[in-house]
């Protein structure tokens, strides 16, 4: 890979990642409950387009068609059934206690992430492996459907339990 | 853009979505948070499965037999299993949250205590 190339990979990477960062602080902290689901969409968006960037451009799909198409909608939806949307996000009494919490979890990230030494894949890796990355929707079928197979069939057992629940559920 | 600087944006996201979880009242922005949390979960699976070699081919990378290939990809498998349950959980979240708003006219978690007395 050339520099210049990679820069680009870099900017683009910082870009992705800021929406990102930014738009989920605007759906914590927003009080406007449906800027909070738009803002969560821009935020699957920009999480799809790092997914580009790590050359997982099946996740990347899957992220977009099931993250922004389905589950956004069904959220969109579900804010659409309830009332006092503009004022409905209020915080409890939790808020010092919590940002203690999250800023301690978060220093064991950085500490451990930092910490770690890390035996990374070059940029430019042997053949075979990049091989593997640039055709990764073969490859998880391949997988899918031979090592994790019981996985793959209990996932759709589960879809189908969702399903009948969730009618079961709403049913008045 | 190296592996520490993905992981960094991933525990960053994990921790918008943890707060939110844990300092929010409404329960659709509970479920949201969760979402964001389940995305940076996903990001750091399919980061590690970019950027770290499996045992398997560590010891002999030219090796190209499917079996230590694939096992490249675990990430992948990984983050698509868990955007499976993801979608099962926030359909049946909202199921729930509809049912009780339906009962109570009230999404706030911390008013909802049926089973407390």
């Amino acid at each position: 890979m050339t520099i210049e190339s990679s820069l680009i990979v870099d900017v683009v990477f910082w870009i992705v990642s800021f929406v990102a960062i930014v738009s989920a602080v605007v759906v914590v902290q927003s009080k406007d409950l449906f800027k909070s689901a738009l803002f969560l969409i821009l935020s699957f968006f920009a999480i799809a387009a790092l997914f580009v960037l790590l050359r997982a451009e099946f996740i990347a799909v899957v992220q977009v068609l099931i993250y922004v198409g389905a589950i956004s909608v069904l959220i969109v939806f579900a804010i659409l059934m309830t009332r006092d949307t503009q004022i409905a996000n209020k915080p409890n009494k939790l808020k010092i206690p919590g940002l203690i919490i999250v800023g301690f979890i978060l220093g064991t990230f950085f500490l451990s992430i930092s910490g770690t030494y890390w035996v990374t894949l070059p940029e430019n890796g042997p053949q075979n492996v990049e091989n593997v990355f640039s055709n990764t929707t073969s490859w998880i079928g391949r997988m899918l459907l031979r090592d994790f197979v019981l996985a793959f069939e209990a996932a759709s057992v589960l879809l189908l339990a969702a399903i009948i629940g969730a009618l079961v559920i709403v049913r008045e | 853009m190296t592996f520490e600087r993905v992981l960094i944006v991933a525990a960053v996201i994990f921790c918008i979505g943890l707060y939110g979880v844990i300092t929010r009242k409404n329960a659709i922005v509970i479920l949201m948070s969760l979402e964001l949390m389940f995305n940076g979960v996903n990001i750091s699976a399919v980061a590690m499965s970019r950027y770290i070699l499996p045992a398997s081919l560590v010891a002999d990378t030219q090796t190209s037999s499917i079996e230590a290939l694939q096992f490249l990809l675990t990430g992948h498998i990984l983050s698509i299993f868990v955007i499976t349950v993801a979608a099962a959980e926030v359909a049946l979240g909202l199921a729930i949250i509809i049912a009780i708003y339906r009962s109570r006219e009230n999404s706030d978690v911390t008013a909802i205590n049926l089973l407390k007395y």
